[in-house]
């Protein structure tokens, strides 16, 4: 086994470190105040290869994988969870594209997503629910060779701020009865609907897409006809999961260091806090926590590029990150004593974002749900 | 325009400079643990080279004496945009001092014949003399311009340097061959982009080491250095406290006379 990584991850973390500690930190009281996601970030983030890091090379792309996309999320996480949400969810419209598209679907929409001039986003959840993909309500049928949807979808990220929706609206009954469709913002009865204010990952649009008697073209059925679920499914499973989960690696990794930080420079009793156990163990734990987090979100991406099935190790690093990342911001502000739910301070952010992070890009209880599944497996009787 | 080579440093990294200790018998950093960035100015130094690539096509070549270790370092400033690196790395080059050193980086600077223009930091965050830029010009008898803090061309081959001096900035024009240090205020270091990490793999960084440079080694190195380390001390630095006692006018007059008596306003 080998676990250390090469030159180019540790290039690609730290020059995405770099651009996000000078470039995106000065942005965060702004969309903390603003619930805004700063689109001015699209071209620098661009340039530096952040938007276009898993489109293949001939869409324009850099094609670097799934675990140098890990590292660069955790990395912008590190410094704002909520811009590195949304270019997970970019990604997330650049790989259902990618994996299900036709070749002038591709050829079409892949290369303005990666070169960050346009912005996608991917809508399965609406107000009936998210995890309960076969209770989806919003319909598309065909009339006169186009098609027309109709529905509401609600809860999803860079809706106000993308100009691309990759929608799975019903086209019949049943698990065979959801399609995927490419919803341009522009299109006939397409509208955006109210903005939400999350009280974490501020900076990550949240919304409304509306879908009102939406006229579109025939051929913008994304897959089959009738492979929405798989199409869903699939897109949440592998880049949803992943995206999320190195959102919350990034999140843990800044409790470590703001904990840390402040367990060595705070004195109590004429020495720093750290030096009593009581916090100590808590950083342990905190430390400890970060590398199981940081081994398994690398193993899920990993697989992924070794093309190896892997939706329960992307359901356990998502579920498992996530939660780890709010359990260890609470005991990085229980460090911070009163000062970790100052607003000046960091830790109270990080907490805030981590429980987003949770129900975000499929529930902590679906990943269970699957993680269930798989542990129980091998005990099924046949039959 | 055919060549610059741009003189690159690895130091410790600044964010790690509260991990630094000083050996108290050898007067050296200990650098185990730390790990090594390019020296911030050279960063400088390398993107005015970039400036000309960008313009003119020009070959941006780094050099670096520097233990063999630190290619990451090397790596890391390819695939911020130069074409090829040589490290100069050999036994008798460890103990140099700014002379030796100097030595050292003008024979590889003549093994990367032609060149036009030498761009190095205004000085490296270690060591911090400021010296090795000057001497190497010295060696090369090219001129030299410390700094430098704008540059610009004024037709193919005639450049507009401002340099920082104490009284203000003085404008010089010259021509290649010409070696330039660079201040933090010439311009913005651009981020490695993720296609130029890809791009730096297959670039190639050659090793060498004294059997190519032919240095004589009673020149470089601890024996071809004639300064000597006396002592290195730590500077401690520590609050004092004032208290101010009084009405607030009294206090507010005290504290006022204080910031005057220090010379602060």
């Amino acid at each position: 086994m080998d676990f250390k990584l090469s030159e180019r991850e540790e290039l690609l973390r730290k020059s995405t470190r770099e651009f996000a500690e000078s470039e995106i930190t000065p942005g965060i009281e702004a969309m903390e105040e603003t619930g805004n996601f700063p689109v001015d970030l699209l071209k620098p983030m661009a340039k530096l290869g952040i938007t276009g890091l898993i489109a293949p090379l001939e869409y324009g792309g850099i094609s670097l994988g799934y675990l140098a996309r890990t590292i660069v999320l955790e990395e912008l996480a590190r410094v704002c969870a909520a811009v590195a949400t949304g270019m997970q969810v970019h990604h997330m419209a650049i790989a259902q594209l990618n994996d299900f598209g036709t070749e002038e679907q591709k050829k079409k929409y892949i290369p303005p997503l990666a070169r960050g001039e346009t912005m996608g986003c991917v809508a399965v959840t609406e107000p009936s629910g998210g995890s309960d993909v076969l209770g989806i309500q919003s319909t598309a049928d065909l009339k006169d060779d186009k098609w027309i949807l109709n529905g509401r979808k609600c809860f999803i990220t860079n809706s106000h701020t993308s100009d691309y929706w990759l929608v799975i609206a019903r086209t019949g009954e049943g698990p065979k009865g959801l399609s995927a469709f490419i919803v341009d913002k522009d299109a006939p009865g397409a509208k955006t609907g109210r903005v939400e204010h999350k009280f974490g990952l501020r900076g990550s649009n949240t919304g409304e897409l509306v879908l009102d008697n939406c006229e579109l073209p025939r051929e913008n059925i994304l897959g089959q006809e009738g492979g929405g679920l798989g199409v869903a499914l699939k897109t949440v499973s592998e880049s949803g999961r992943t995206g999320m989960a190195a959102v919350a690696l990034g999140i843990l990794q800044a409790c470590y260091e703001e904990a840390g930080k402040f367990a060595t420079e705070r004195v109590l009793y004429g020495k720093p806090i750290g030096a009593l156990q009581a916090i100590s163990f808590y950083m342990a734990e905190i430390y400890t926590e970060l590398d199981i987090c940081r081994l398994l979100c690398y193993r899920a991406s990993w697989m992924k590029d070794q093309n190896l099935r892997f939706d329960t190790e992307s359901a356990m690093a998502k579920s498992y990150t996530c939660d780890a990342a709010a359990r260890c911001a609470k005991k990085a502000i229980e460090i911070h004593g009163a000062y970790g739910i100052m607003k000046e301070y960091k830790v109270q952010r990080l907490l805030r974002d981590a429980m987003v992070t949770i129900s975000a890009g499929g529930t902590g209880e679906i990943g269970k749900v699957v993680l269930g599944r798989a542990a129980l497996a091998p005990f099924q009787k046949k039959g | 325009m055919e060549r610059v080579i741009v003189c690159v440093k690895p130091v410790p990294d600044p964010k790690a400079w509260d991990r630094l200790r000083l050996d108290p018998v050898t007067k050296t950093l200990i650098r185990e643990g730390i790990p090594s960035v390019i020296n911030p100015l050279d960063k400088h130094a390398l993107e005015a080279a970039l400036e000309i690539k960008d313009a003119h096509g020009t070959e941006v070549v780094i050099l670096s004496m520097a233990p063999t270790a630190t290619q990451p370092v090397l790596r890391e400033a390819l695939s911020i945009g130069a074409d090829r690196a040589a490290l100069l790395s050999d036994q008798v080059f460890a103990g140099s001092d700014t002379l030796a050193t100097s030595r050292i980086l003008a024979a590889g600077i003549r093994r990367l014949k032609p060149f036009d223009l030498i761009f190095c930091g205004n000085y490296t965050l270690d060591g911090s003399t400021a010296q090795v830029p000057s001497q190497i010009a010295e060696l090369l008898g090219v001129p030299n311009i410390m700094h430098v803090t704008k540059m610009e061309f004024l037709d193919a081959r005639r450049l507009a340097v401002t340099q920082k001096i104490e009284q203000g900035y003085a404008k010089l024009e010259a021509e290649p061959p010409l070696l330039l240090s660079f201040t933090k205020e010439a311009n913005k270091p651009r981020y490695t982009t993720f296609l130029e990490i890809l791009a730096a793999e297959k670039r190639e960084i050659s090793l060498w080491t004294n059997s190519h440079l032919n240095l004589d080694p009673a020149l470089i190195g601890l024996k071809g250095s004639p300064t000597q380390m006396a002592d290195l001390l730590v500077q401690r630095k520590t609050r004092q406290g004032l208290r101010l006692e009084g009405s607030p006018q009294e206090m507010a007059q005290g504290l006022a006379e204080k910031i005057h008596q220090l010379g602060l306003i």
